[in-house]
């Protein structure tokens, strides 16, 4: 019963966003206001149907209701608790109503946002909102029905894919969802402005939270991912250059550029247009992302037909939004009205830089990614484009991207002075070269990438810092001296400053991860127990080897004990080969041994009578490419909790009287 | 019934390996690190986006092996790669070869960069400020009556 009440309420969802949508077209053309509201209303009532009918399958799953076809195809009664309530998105119709529900909250957080957007604006936005909403409820109730049943009813279920029974993917696509979904209100609030022809600061800054929640989440659940595969997939990579994970980097590439140039709209109102482009771009390839990945059409074009009403349908939502809104941009874009003038050496210009070099990495990305399938389609050739190809482009776009970050910062609006910028960055340069050196001094005959790599990271954080002191200190009248002023002042600097530099930093701390994977070692070799195997300065025992129950799995563990090369024991670390008979798969689990920021990543092959073969890698500093992911969200969520950005917006009635100009310039 | 974690152990030791085995790996310290680099550009034609290097499929190993076979053989790495493109086509090199057909893809970057520098360029010219206009005979009279009021 209760899973019918869910897929009634879904389809009431379905009329509730039909009526978001049309209302505030209908207000504007009958001059009538107040029916503005109605599309609040419908806002906030779609949002609780899909959280009903979310709750109703999620409840259909959590007591393993196998009259349910969804629940039947992706639970087991042997599943543990946790992954009975992540299998409600482990599956196609599931997260796609994870994906609505997120959708819709975002739609009622802009609907009950009364005082961050003004009034038309929002009506318009949640217009747009609704239509989103629309078409994919329709979607999932055409062709993706997670409520339907199946009779007669089995006795157990299918369980879910072993690989993704696992905690990291309990969390991982949440948050890339809220990544990609959040960026629909920023395509929502492009296309109103469109068809209101009319943008200013106002809209950016408007926007600029909502771009900011999302980017801050799609970096975490990219970063999620990424650690995901490294422990996960058993051969201890951080990054594939897999299609599907290319399908999640393209929106993150964009959502970068378009937090920057929004920046460059809310203070200086240029970029105008070029922003509202990046909008659409960003939520266009958020939905090539979901959607691409859903189809099955990037392993092979052939699998794109395996379920004909589903690829239609899907390719008619692409061309309905990436078309219609590009559309919309060629025949409104010239309507809005350019403005702010600057110097190519500015702090403008290096923003645009900072897009060009963006832009050009994602669409590196993007053709990388879809080459091979539209040569096949045209020529019949089949070719792959893999991680050679990819580390061969992107790093090149990448590097002088972020040697520009630090140096943009440094300089002034409007016109800045490059000599100046230099000088004030000395300090980061000089760290930079120090690190730099001094890793490759350590490591004498290593890599050659590696030391440069460390000496950008360091370039970026100490860059990041100088940054914050530059500001704090002052110029010409104002320049403190002491540290002790300097320190106050930084402490009153704007959040949104603390946010630009913690994110920045993060990058650098990424940098520097990834730079250190140059000195990661490996050792491979069959064991006998007691016998051992060593990578970089860690030597591992293999105790024993032993079968082991778990709770929906039989699994054969090797217990190691890791020491050092002094022989001091450093800890231990089981690695096993798993077996799931409801699925007939067999996954490798790899055992890890956090060290500082490194690890001991251990990996078992194959299983012999006497012993096992054994895959030993030590990651020096591995962990910092995701710590610094977080460090980039972080500052996004530094940035969030700004003054100007909190919504509610109290400054206006404090500050009636004041000159513009004593808002603070940052 | 307690045989049974047994015969698991025996089944999973039957089963697929994962990626280079110990018994795979050449005695040439210098002979194996080419054979390493040359695997990590080889795609195992049967998984999705591996290398050889990283698959354990049964295919991926048949490749290593004739990769270290060609290598013991005295073939150079290019060598190597042309003989597997031969028996396997491109679609083997996750690297594509650079060539008409796939002059588009390698173009991409130093292309978006082109066209997005001279997008730039244009646009900065074009949004020069537009040059100083004198005041019409009109407008200077209303100027000079405003001027004289205060």
């Amino acid at each position: 019963m209760l899973v019918e009440t869910g897929h009634f309420a879904l389809a009431l969802a379905l009329a509730l966003s039909l009526v978001q949508a049309v209302m505030p077209a209908w207000a504007a053309r009958a001059g009538e206001p107040a029916l503005r509201q109605v599309a609040v209303q419908a806002a906030l009532g779609s949002f609780a149907c899909v959280l009903f009918a979310f709750a109703a399958l999620t409840y259909a799953h959590a007591t393993s209701d196998f009259s349910v076809q969804n629940v039947v195809d992706n639970s087991h009664t042997a599943k543990p608790f946790i992954y009975k309530i992540s299998g409600v998105w482990g599956n196609h119709e599931g997260s796609l109503l994870l994906w609505v529900l997120i959708l819709t909250l975002f739609g009622a957080c802009v609907a009950v946002a009364r005082n961050a957007v003004p009034p038309v604006l929002r009506a318009n936005t949640l217009g747009v909102q609704g239509f989103i909403t629309f078409v994919f409820v329709l979607f999932m109730i055409a062709t993706s029905n997670p409520f339907a049943r199946v009779m007669p009813a089995p006795v157990e279920g299918r369980d879910l894919n072993p690989l993704l029974q696992d905690a990291g993917l309990a969390i991982h696509p949440p948050l890339l969802y809220v990544g990609y979904v959040g960026f629909s209100i920023t395509f929502a609030f492009a296309v109103a402005a469109l068809i209101d022809g009319r943008i200013d600061a106002v809209w950016a800054r408007a926007v600029r939270p909502w771009t900011l929640i999302a980017w801050s989440f799609l970096t975490l659940g990219i970063a999620m991912g990424s650690y995901w595969a490294y422990y996960e997939l058993g051969w201890g990579g951080w990054w594939f250059w897999d299609p599907v994970e290319n399908a999640s980097l393209m929106p993150w590439i964009a959502g970068t550029a378009l937090l920057h140039s929004t920046v460059v709209m809310e203070k200086r109102d240029a970029l105008k247009v070029w922003t509202v482009l990046l909008a659409i771009l960003t939520f266009s390839l958020s939905l090539l992302g979901t959607f691409i990945v859903r189809s099955g059409v990037l392993t092979s074009v052939h699998s794109f037909a395996t379920d004909p009403t589903r690829g239609v349908f899907i390719l008619g939502i692409l061309i309905l939004f990436i078309g219609g809104s590009l559309t919309l941009f060629a025949w409104r874009a010239p309507l809005l009205r350019q403005g702010g003038l600057f110097a190519p050496i500015s702090r403008e210009g290096s923003l645009v830089l900072n897009n060009l070099f963006l832009v050009a990495a994602c669409a590196t990305v993007f053709v990388g990614t879809l080459y091979p399938l539209l040569l096949e389609m045209l020529t019949g050739e089949k070719i792959s484009v893999g991680p050679p190809f990819f580390n061969f482009t992107f790093v090149p776009l990448a590097v002088p991207l972020l040697l520009i970050v630090p140096f943009g910062q440094a300089l002034a609006w409007k016109r800045g002075d490059a000599l100046a910028a230099a000088q004030r960055l000395f300090a980061a340069m000089a760290a930079a070269l120090v690190v730099g050196l001094g890793a490759a001094a350590l490591h004498w005959g290593g890599p050659v990438l590696a030391p440069v790599g460390v000496g950008l990271g360091a370039y970026l954080i100490v860059g990041s810092a100088l940054e914050i002191v530059s500001r704090a200190r002052g110029y010409g009248a104002s320049r403190a001296r002491g540290a002790a002023v300097i320190g106050r002042r930084a402490l009153g600097l704007p959040r949104s400053a603390w946010g630009t530099a913690t994110a920045h930093a993060g990058v650098g701390v990424v940098v520097l991860g990834i730079a250190a994977q140059g000195w990661a070692t490996e050792g491979l070799a069959t064991l006998k127990p007691g016998g051992t195997l060593a990578a970089g300065p860690y030597v591992a025992t293999l105790d024993r080897v032993a079968p082991r129950t778990g709770p929906n799995y039989e699994e054969t563990v090797a217990y190691l004990t890791i020491r050092n090369r002094a022989g001091d024991e450093i800890g231990h670390v089981e690695t096993s080969k798993r077996f799931y008979p409801s699925r007939q798969m067999a996954v490798t689990e790899s055992g890890l041994l956090t060290v500082g920021a490194s690890q001991v990543y251990a990996s078992l092959g194959e299983i012999q009578p006497d012993g096992a073969g054994l895959r030993l890698y030590h990651k020096p500093y591995v962990l910092l490419i995701w710590l610094g992911a977080v460090v980039m969200a972080l500052g996004g969520g530094l940035s969030l909790t700004d003054r100007r950005m909190r919504v509610g917006a109290p400054v206006r009635a404090r500050a009636k009287g004041l000159p513009p100009s004593a808002v603070p310039a940052e | 019934m307690r045989a049974a974690p047994l015969l698991l152990l025996a089944l999973l030791a039957a089963g697929p390996a994962r990626a280079v085995q110990p018994n795979e790996v050449l005695p040439d310290a210098s002979l194996e690190h080419r054979a390493r680099e040359i695997s990590a550009g080889l795609r195992c034609l049967v998984c999705q986006n591996q290398s050889i290097d990283d698959s354990d499929a049964p295919l991926a190993k048949d490749l290593r092996l004739i990769v270290r076979e060609r290598l013991k053989a005295g073939d150079t790495n290019q060598a190597v790669e042309d003989y597997v493109v031969r028996r396997y086509g491109e679609f083997v090199l996750l690297r594509p070869v650079f060539g008409l057909h796939t002059l588009l893809l390698w173009a991409t970057p130093l292309l978006a960069i082109l066209l997005g520098g001279f997008g730039i360029w244009r646009l900065s010219r074009r949004r020069a400020p537009p040059p100083e206009r004198r005041l019409t005979a009109a407008e200077e009279a209303e100027v000079a009556a405003l001027m004289r009021r205060d």
